[in-house]
């Protein structure tokens, strides 16, 4: 491998698990639905899909555990927000604390125990383009699969009717549910959404970025994940650009280190945050350009009145 | 119903007492650590001592630990409450647990404390840490016997004494055998981010580096070693598992005997306030074994080992030569453990600035 082909899959690799979890937390959000417990979730699809690909030797069939991983904490997520209208802040808070706390009992004897790697798919032809052949068409199955998702998405939430339902509930769940929407089943398929898309964040961590399991490996990417939804200003697209943003800055920073320049490293750690106050307060300035995408019931529980 | 309250008051007072009764023969031993004991690093291998203790005494002791403490008003907590559950020795993991430990032990003065990498000392407070920089200087002498292409990849975590200490007698290490040596340091800001220690450790071998360095505690950067075919070495605890073909040796944490004499000498009567920084010649710190590399070299490695151990060598035996060529030691002497505990400088040789 050419020493630029090395760092942009370093860089698609940093940056797939940001954008996988951000991606499924876009959607929750839109329909109104504040779940901080992404890295909750995210931890515990590392861990189902680090034992389950373990103990059977097949990969794929972790990935699914994780995603089963990732959906129970969601649904947990929305028995109590949706159902018993809990406090959305407060909840994925606990669901967060409650997925480290959970996963590493679950992972207590994986612990130093090399894993199951994910095969990486080559498509012929395509992966011998130089410098973006291998970042880009020599990936694994999570990598495309993130890819279709942001397509998926960006199409599903600003192309289809159901998209627009969920967007509604979002901005307005007194007049969706008016129009006669059940806004808390949209809520529940959306959260249930971001919590499968987490814990295939959390499968990409074990299987791919790095084979082991360790307790808290997470190590904050949920809330970065959380970080780039309000960056990205609720635009799929933007998740994209904000995802590979952040992974560049890490990978180069590294490189640049190594390269002895002197860079502030502690500086660069903490960019993806200040990025993201930086576009909050775009957000809160601008009354009317950058406030369009912000949903306007987030965090907002909805009862219905009979 | 005011009858059955006392009734079960009764029974749950009569059982505390016979718990207690029993617990007196017991000597209880207590725990606090920093992070999860699955973090197969620092952590995890205090544990190790924990589980040796009970294994050696049995019936004898009584260990608990509580994990993950944050080394705030919440460490001070935990001890308080351990010191009450009526511990006879508490061992506290961590450097930022030191005012906590020396607070909660003067109101429990017959109460005996471990305290672990700090300086701060009390009648019933002893330091304890090891000289892991000892093994840093044989893996640096082994670096230096197996590059090609000279340059060594090092991912440290926070640029604090203990870890510049590790870079510097790697470094001397190194030296000793090839002066040429280079040296690329990334550090990650981070004890605990498989993540980023993988992508370090990627950008690394991408500059050149054919021998990878850490100190960070997992297992993730030996991972790609493997599957970039470059080699390294494990940290605090042995992770040949994880790399059977591309670790050559790993600087292994090992609290097992000091935990025990210590909890011995608090069943004889004969604990005292102390301070210890023990090395090889204590068991604190052990070479795993040394593999994939050719037979002179694991023999060169063995030897330098045995030689620290025996005090022949000191990885800082003068001369030392600072990073601008001041001269740090002269000749024949040995840079003191004062200058070695708040080390904040590089030796000459090594490129960059130390983070400030």
């Amino acid at each position: 491998m050419e020493f630029a082909d090395a760092l942009l899959v370093s860089i698609v690799t940093a940056s797939t698990p940001l954008l996988l979890a951000a991606i499924g937390e876009l959607v929750v959000e839109r329909s109104g639905v504040l779940n901080l417990g992404v890295e909750g979730m995210m931890i515990m699809g590392a861990v189902c899909a680090f034992a389950t690909s373990l103990t059977t030797g097949n990969p794929y069939l972790g990935i699914l555990a994780g995603i089963a991983g990732g959906a129970v904490m969601a649904l947990l997520f929305a028995f109590l927000t949706l159902g018993l209208v809990a406090n959305q802040y407060a909840t994925g808070l606990a669901l967060s604390l409650l997925g480290l706390g959970f996963s590493g009992m679950i992972g207590e004897h994986y612990v130093g125990t090399p894993g199951v790697k994910l095969p990486t798919l080559d498509i012929p032809v395509l992966s011998d383009i130089p410098v973006i052949g291998d970042a880009i068409f020599n990936q694994d199955i999570l990598f495309y699969m993130t890819i279709a998702l942001v397509f998926g998405v960006s199409w599903f939430l600003f192309k289809s009717r159901t998209g627009l339902i969920l967007r509604s509930v979002g901005e307005n769940h007194n007049s969706a549910h008016a129009l006669g929407y059940n806004v808390n089943r949209v809520r529940l398929y959306a959260v249930l959404f971001g919590g499968v898309c987490s814990g295939l964040s959390g499968s990409y961590l074990s299987l791919v970025y790095t084979n082991l399991w360790i307790e808290n490996m997470t190590a904050g990417r949920g809330w970065i994940a959380l970080a780039l939804v309000v960056f990205a200003s609720w635009l799929p697209w933007r998740t994209i650009a904000g995802a590979y943003l952040f992974g560049a800055v890490l990978i180069l920073q590294f490189h640049a280190q190594g390269a002895g320049w002197e860079v502030p490293s502690q500086l660069l750690s903490a960019l993806p945050y200040l990025a993201t106050i930086v576009a909050l307060v775009f957000i809160s300035r601008n009354r009317t350009v950058a406030r369009v995408n912000t949903p306007s019931c987030l965090g907002q529980s909805f009862v219905p009145d009979r | 119903m005011r009858k059955l309250f006392a009734a079960a008051a009764a029974v749950a007072l009569g059982l505390t007492a016979s718990l207690g009764a029993q617990a007196a023969d017991k000597t209880k031993v207590g725990f606090v650590y920093v992070g999860p004991v699955g973090d197969m690093g620092w952590s995890y291998q205090h544990d190790q001592g924990r589980q040796a203790i009970e294994k050696k005494f049995g019936d004898k002791v009584e260990t608990t630990y509580v994990e993950s403490v944050s080394e705030g008003p919440d460490a001070e907590r935990v001890i308080e409450k351990l010191a009450r559950a009526g511990n006879d020795i508490i061992f506290t993991t961590s450097f930022g647990y030191m005012n906590p430990t020396v607070k909660v032990a003067k109101k429990y003065p017959d109460v005996k404390f471990e305290h672990a990498t700090g300086y701060k000392r009390a009648d019933n407070v002893s330091t304890y840490a090891a000289r892991f920089y000892e093994g840093r200087y044989v893996i640096g002498q082994i670096a230096a016997k197996m590059t090609k292409s000279k340059i060594v990849g090092y991912i440290g975590a926070t640029p604090i004494p203990e870890v510049i200490r590790g870079i510097n007698s790697f470094m001397l290490g190194a030296q000793s055998i090839d002066p040429d040596i280079k040296v690329k340091i990334i550090w990650i800001n981070s004890w605990f981010d498989p993540g980023k220690e993988a992508d370090a450790a990627k950008a690394l071998i991408d500059q050149g580096a054919d021998i990878l360095v850490q100190h960070t505690d997992s297992a993730a950067p030996l991972q790609v070693a493997a599957e970039r075919g470059v080699v390294g070495f494990g940290q605090a605890s042995d992770m040949i598992k994880f790399a059977p073909k591309n670790q050559l040796t790993a600087i292994v944490d090992h609290w097992d005997e000091y935990y025990i004499s210590r909890v011995q000498a608090v069943m004889d009567g004969s604990w005292k306030s102390e301070d210890t920084w023990g090395g090889f010649d204590m068991e604190m710190v052990h070479m795993a074994d040394f593999t994939n590399m050719p037979e002179d070299v694991a023999k060169m490695a063995a030897e330098t080992e045995a030689k620290i151990k025996s005090g022949e060598l000191h990885p800082f035996d003068g001369p030392v030569y600072k990073q601008d060529g001041t001269l740090a030691v002269k000749e024949g002497e040995t840079l003191d453990d004062g200058t070695l505990l708040g080390m904040n400088w590089y030796v000459q040789g090594i490129d960059g600035k130390v983070p400030q």
